[in-house]
C-alpha cells in the first residue's frame, strides 16, 4: 500500500511519497518521512520493508557524506544512483534489501535528473517514475498529463491529480503524502497533503 | 641500543620504545603547526613551504575537515596522515550511522590516538610518523576543544599548542602570550605564534578558522592583511619602547 512517485520539471525534480507506517492491519503512524535528503541537492524517496528502508537509506547517506569529505566535492546524482544500484546488486544474492527507490537530484552541469531503482537493482534514468500499488494510477495519470519542462505549479497540479486518483481508487489508500522538491537552491520539503492529523 | 631499536615491540632495558621515539623525531622534522582555542573560535595554522612553484597548491591541503564540526592539522609524514585521516573520516560517518549522533571532539581524538597506539604494539608494522592537532565544537554543548595526539598514542586537551618544526619556540611564545580571546584576536594570536618560526607572508602560512558555523580556510589576501596588522603592532610597540628612553 506504500507509494512513491516522482517527476522531472524545468530546472527541478519532484518526489512524492506516502507517509504511512503499517504493520498488517495496524497503522503505526501516518507522518513517516520516507523521502531522505541525501545531501544538499539530492532526494531519495524509498518504499518497501521498513527496516531495510531505514538501514539502506541511512547507509547510503553516510557513504555519500564520506565521499564528499574524502574528495572535497559532492557526488553527482548519476554517481549516487550507480552506487546505490551496486550496493543493492551485491546484497541481492545473499541478503537482499527489499527497498524501491526514486532518486531525484540537481547537478549544476546537467540540471535535474530522476532515477528509478528497484529492489533487484534495476536502474533507469527517467522523467517520471512510480512504485507500489499507487503506481498503477500515478503512472497512468503522468503518462496522460506529463510534458517536458513543466513549471513547479504544473508539476504540483499533476502530483495532486495522482494523489487524488490514488485516494479514490486504491482500496486501502495511504492517508497522508509528503512532497519534496530539489532544484538549484537545494533539496527541501515542499508540502504535505493530509487527510488525518498525526 | 642498536639491538633494541629494530622492532617496535621490543622495550630497551631502560624502558624506551625506540621506534616510537624515532617517530617523534620524524614529527620534529615536519612542518610547523599551531592550534589556539578561543571562546567562540578555534584556529589552526600550518607552515607552507613556498619553494614549489610548479605545484598546484590546491591539491595540498594541510588542514582538513573530518566532519562538519571537526578539523585536523598535522606535522610529520604526510602519507601516514592520509591513511589516518581516511580512517577518522570513516569513523565519523560510522558513528553517525550507528548512534545517530555526530562524534564529539574527544571521541574522535581518542579513536585516532587509539589507532596510533595499536601500531606501537603490533608485529611487522611501524608507528604513524605524525602528531595531530584536532579542533572542533561539541555538537550539543557548543564548547570549543583543541586536542593533540602523538605517535605513541597519547592525547590530551590544550588551550593552545604547537607541533612540528620549532614547536618549542612556538609553545614558549604561546605560554608567554596566551590569554582567553575570541574571533579575530584568536586568529591573530595563532598567526603571531607561527610567525615566530616561519617567514612572514600569506604564501608561507595556511590558516583555517573553526566556528560553530563550520571550518573556513582563510584566503592568502586575508592572511597577508592580518600579518600586516601584526607587523604594524610590533613596530608600534618597538617605537613606544624607544620613545620614553629618548625623553629622559
Amino acid at each position: 500500500m506504500e507509494c512513491v512517485f516522482g517527476m522531472v520539471g524545468k530546472g527541478f525534480a519532484l518526489v512524492v511519497a506516502d507517509s504511512s507506517a503499517v504493520n498488517s492491519i495496524l497503522v503505526h503512524k501516518s507522518n513517516e518521512d520516507k523521502i531522505m535528503v541525501l545531501d544538499s541537492h539530492k532526494l531519495m524517496g524509498a518504499s518497501g520493508e521498513a527496516g531495510d528502508r531505514a538501514q539502506f537509506t541511512e547507509y547510503v547517506q553516510k557513504n555519500v557524506a564520506l565521499y564528499q569529505y574524502r574528495n572535497g566535492i559532492p557526488l553527482t546524482t548519476k554517481a549516487a544512483a550507480n552506487f546505490m544500484r551496486g550496493e543493492l546488486a551485491t546484497a541481492l544474492r545473499k541478503n537482499p534489501y527489499m527497498v524501491n527507490i526514486v532518486l531525484a537530484g540537481y547537478d549544476r552541469e546537467t540540471g535535474p535528473s530522476l532515477y528509478f531503482i528497484d529492489y533487484i537493482a534495476t536502474l533507469h534514468k527517467v522523467d517520471k517514475a512510480a512504485f507500489g500499488y499507487g503506481s498503477y494510477f500515478a503512472l497512468s495519470m503522468m503518462d496522460h498529463h506529463y510534458h517536458p519542462n513543466m513549471t513547479v505549479d504544473e508539476a504540483l497540479k499533476l502530483a495532486d491529480q495522482c494523489i487524488d486518483e490514488i485516494r479514490s481508487r486504491l482500496v486501502v489508500a495511504p492517508q497522508n503524502f509528503v512532497i519534496k522538491i530539489v532544484d538549484q537552491d537545494g533539496a527541501r520539503e515542499h508540502s504535505w497533503r493530509r487527510t488525518t492529523k498525526d | 641500543m642498536a639491538r633494541y631499536d629494530r622492532a617496535i615491540t621490543v622495550f630497551s632495558p631502560d624502558g624506551h620504545l625506540f621506534q616510537v621515539e624515532y617517530a617523534l623525531e620524524a614529527v620534529r622534522k615536519g612542518n610547523a603547526a599551531v592550534g589556539v582555542r578561543g571562546t567562540d573560535t578555534i584556529v589552526l595554522g600550518v607552515e607552507k613551504k613556498s619553494t614549489v612553484k610548479l605545484q598546484d597548491s590546491r591539491s595540498v591541503r594541510k588542514i582538513v575537515s573530518l566532519d562538519d564540526h571537526i578539523a585536523l592539522a598535522c606535522a610529520g609524514l604526510k602519507a601516514d596522515a592520509r591513511v589516518l585521516i581516511n580512517r577518522a573520516r570513516i569513523e565519523c560517518q560510522s558513528h553517525r550511522l550507528t548512534v545517530e549522533d555526530p562524534v564529539t571532539v574527544e571521541y574522535i581524538t581518542r579513536y585516532i590516538a587509539g589507532l596510533q597506539q595499536k601500531y606501537t604494539q603490533s608485529g611487522g608494522v611501524r608507528p604513524f610518523g605524525l602528531s595531530t592537532l584536532i579542533v572542533g565544537f561539541d555538537p550539543y554543548t557548543g564548547v570549543p576543544s583543541l586536542y593533540q595526539t602523538d605517535p605513541s598514542g597519547t592525547f590530551s586537551a590544550w588551550k593552545a599548542n604547537a607541533t612540528g618544526r620549532n614547536s618549542n619556540s612556538m609553545r614558549e611564545f604561546l605560554e608567554k602570550n596566551y590569554k582567553e580571546t575570541s574571533g579575530q584576536e584568536t586568529i591573530k594570536l595563532a598567526i603571531r605564534a607561527l610567525l615566530e618560526v616561519v617567514e612572514s607572508g600569506g604564501k608561507n602560512i595556511e590558516v583555517a578558522v573553526m566556528t560553530t558555523e563550520g571550518l573556513r580556510q582563510l584566503e592568502e589576501a586575508e592572511i597577508d592583511a592580518i600579518v600586516a596588522e601584526i607587523e604594524a603592532e610590533k613596530a608600534a610597540a618597538e617605537a613606544a619602547k624607544k620613545a620614553p628612553a629618548k625623553e629622559t
